[in-house]
C-alpha cells in the first residue's frame, strides 16, 4: 500500500464500522430487529433492485428532490439579489431571513400536509422550504463581500447599474452562492425525506413504514442505504459543478 | 449606520411584522383561505390559553425538554471528546473529518425508522436521533477549533514542561473556545429540532406527537397554537443561548 496515511486512515476506520456494525448486528441485536452489512447486501437485490414498485418510489422521490432543489435555487438567487442589492433589503428585511432561517421548520410539517396533501406537491414544498434559505443568505453575503475597490473602478469608468452586477457583483458571487447550494441539497434532501418519511402512500416513506412493520430489517437499510448513496451522489454532484464553474479563481 | 437609519428599519420592520397580522386577519374574515389551514388569529390565541393550563401541555412539554436535554449531553460528551481526538492530530484530521462531514450531508433521518425498531416508539428512539444529529455539527466544530490553534503556543508550552493536561486548559481550551462554543449552539438547535422532528414522524408523546396529532385530527387552532409555543421556545432559547455564547467569548 502507496496511500497516503490519511487514506489509510479512513479506509481502516470505514472497515472497522463496517466490522463493528457486522459483530453487532450478529451478536448484540436480535436479528429481527437490525440486520448486519452481509445480510443487507443479499437483501438488495430483491428488495431494491427487483421489485418495479420500490424503484419507481426512488425515482419520484429523485424528482422531487431535483424540483425542489431547482425551484429553491432559482427562488432563493432571485430573492437573494433583490434583497442584497440595496441597504433597506440588507437592513430591513435580512434580519427576517435569518429569523425565519433560525426556526425549526419539522413544526411545520403536519400543516405543509394538510396545505398540500400527502402526494409530491408537499414534499416538494417541504424540500423547497428547507433549502431556499440558505441559497438568499448565501446570495445576499456574496453580494455583500465584494471588493469596493472594483465597484469604486466600475463606477469610475462609467459602468452603469447592470453592467457593475453583470461584471462585477455576479463573478464574485460566484464562490459565496456555491456555499449556499451544497447547504441547499443538503437541506432538500432532508425536507423532501422528512415529508415522505410523515406520510405517504406509494412513496418511500411506505416502504420504510412496511419493512419497518414486518420487521425486516435487512430490506429496510437495504432502501435506506440506496437512498443514502443517492444523497452522496447528488451532494457530489453540486461539488462538482461548483468546481468546474470556480476553477478560473485558481487559474 | 446612523440612529435615524436604525429607528426607521426598526419602524419598517415593525410594519412588515403588522402587515404580517394584518393580512392573517384580513384573510380569514375575508374566507378567502379555508379555516381549516390558516384558523382565524382569535381563534389560535383562544386555543393557546386554553392549553397553557392543561397537563397535557405540561406533559408533552416536559417530555420533549427532557429528552432533549439528555440527547444535547450525548452529543455534547460525544462531539467534544471526538473533536478533541480527531483535531489534535493533522493526520486524523485530514483522514477522518471529511469523513464526518460527508455523513452530515446525508439526510440521517433516513435511518430513523430503524432507530424506533431498535429503541421503541418512547423517548429514548428520540434520545438517539437527537444525539446522532447534535453530535455532527459539535464534532466538526471542535475539529475546526483545535486547528485554528497556533502550534507555535503548543510548541512554547510544551518547551516549558506544560503536561498534556495544561496544555488543554491553557492553550487549547482558550485558544479553540469561540469556535467551540458556536458548534455547541448549533448543535443545540439540531439536536432540539431532530428531537422535535422524531417526535412528529413516530412517538406517543412530546410536543412534535401534538402537533402531529392535532394535524391529523384537523384541530387546526390547536395545531397553530403548539406551532406558536414552539417558535417561541426556539427564539427565548436563540437569545438565551446566544447571551451564554457571548459571555464565554468574552471570558
Amino acid at each position: 500500500m502507496f496511500a497516503k496515511p490519511e487514506v489509510r486512515i479512513r479506509i481502516v476506520a470505514l472497515a472497522g464500522l463496517l466490522i463493528a456494525w457486522e459483530l453487532c448486528a450478529r451478536f448484540i441485536f436480535a436479528p429481527a430487529l437490525f440486520a448486519p452489512p452481509s445480510r443487507v447486501v443479499a437483501a438488495w437485490w430483491p428488495t431494491v433492485g427487483q421489485d418495479p414498485k420500490v424503484a419507481h418510489a426512488l425515482i419520484v422521490a429523485l424528482l422531487e428532490i431535483l424540483a425542489a432543489f431547482v425551484l429553491a435555487v432559482v427562488v432563493g438567487i432571485a430573492a437573494g439579489v433583490a434583497i442584497g442589492i440595496n441597504n433597506f433589503g440588507r437592513i430591513t428585511l435580512f434580519p427576517f431571513v435569518l429569523l425565519l432561517w433560525g426556526l425549526p421548520q419539522v413544526v411545520f410539517l403536519p400543516l405543509v400536509i394538510l396545505i398540500f396533501g400527502i402526494g409530491p406537491p408537499s414534499r416538494i414544498a417541504f424540500g423547497f422550504t428547507h433549502a431556499v434559505l440558505p441559497v438568499i443568505v448565501n446570495t445576499v453575503a456574496g453580494m455583500r463581500n465584494v471588493n469596493p475597490l472594483y465597484l469604486e473602478h466600475a463606477r469610475a469608468t462609467g459602468a452603469s447599474r447592470m453592467q457593475i452586477l453583470r461584471h462585477v457583483i455576479f463573478p464574485n458571487m460566484v464562490a459565496t452562492v456555491f456555499t449556499g447550494l451544497r447547504l441547499a441539497m443538503t437541506l432538500t434532501l432532508l425536507g423532501v425525506i422528512l415529508a415522505e418519511l410523515f406520510v405517504s402512500t406509494n412513496g418511500i416513506g411506505n416502504y420504510t413504514q412496511m419493512f419497518a412493520d414486518t420487521f425486516k430489517p435487512a430490506s429496510l437499510l437495504a432502501l435506506v442505504l440506496t437512498l443514502a448513496a443517492m444523497a452522496v451522489a447528488l451532494n457530489e454532484l453540486v461539488r462538482l459543478v461548483e468546481s468546474r464553474f470556480t476553477r478560473w479563481r485558481q487559474g | 449606520m446612523t440612529v435615524r437609519d436604525r429607528v426607521a428599519s426598526h419602524a419598517i420592520q415593525l410594519l412588515v411584522v403588522a402587515v404580517f397580522f394584518a393580512a392573517w386577519v384580513a384573510i380569514t374574515q375575508a374566507h378567502a383561505v379555508n379555516l381549516l389551514l390558516l384558523p382565524a388569529l382569535p381563534a389560535v390565541g383562544a386555543s393557546l390559553a386554553k392549553l397553557v393550563g392543561t397537563t397535557v401541555f405540561w406533559n408533552a412539554v416536559g417530555v420533549t425538554a427532557w429528552t432533549t436535554a439528555i440527547a444535547y449531553a450525548i452529543s455534547v460528551a460525544f462531539g467534544i471528546a471526538a473533536g478533541f481526538f480527531i483535531g489534535r492530530s493533522r493526520v486524523l484530521t485530514a483522514a477522518l473529518e471529511p469523513v464526518i462531514s460527508g455523513v452530515f450531508a446525508i439526510p440521517i433521518v433516513l435511518f430513523f425508522p430503524m432507530i424506533v425498531i431498535i429503541f421503541g416508539i418512547g423517548p429514548p428512539s428520540k434520545i438517539v436521533f437527537g444525539a446522532i444529529y447534535g453530535f455532527f455539527p459539535i464534532a466538526l466544530n471542535t475539529i475546526a477549533a483545535l486547528s485554528t490553534v497556533d502550534p507555535l503556543f503548543l510548541r512554547s508550552a510544551r518547551s516549558l514542561g506544560a503536561s498534556d493536561a495544561q496544555v488543554f486548559r491553557h492553550v487549547y481550551l482558550p485558544g479553540a473556545l469561540p469556535v467551540i462554543v458556536t458548534g455547541l449552539r448549533v448543535g443545540f438547535f439540531i439536536c432540539f429540532a431532530s428531537v422535535l422532528g422524531g417526535e412528529t414522524l413516530s412517538s406517543a408523546s412530546g410536543v412534535g406527537h401534538q402537533i402531529a396529532r392535532q394535524g391529523e385530527l384537523m384541530n387546526s387552532a390547536p395545531m397553530y397554537a403548539w406551532i406558536v409555543i414552539v417558535l417561541g421556545a426556539t427564539v427565548l432559547l436563540n437569545l438565551v443561548l446566544g447571551a451564554m455564547a457571548g459571555r464565554v467569548r468574552q471570558a
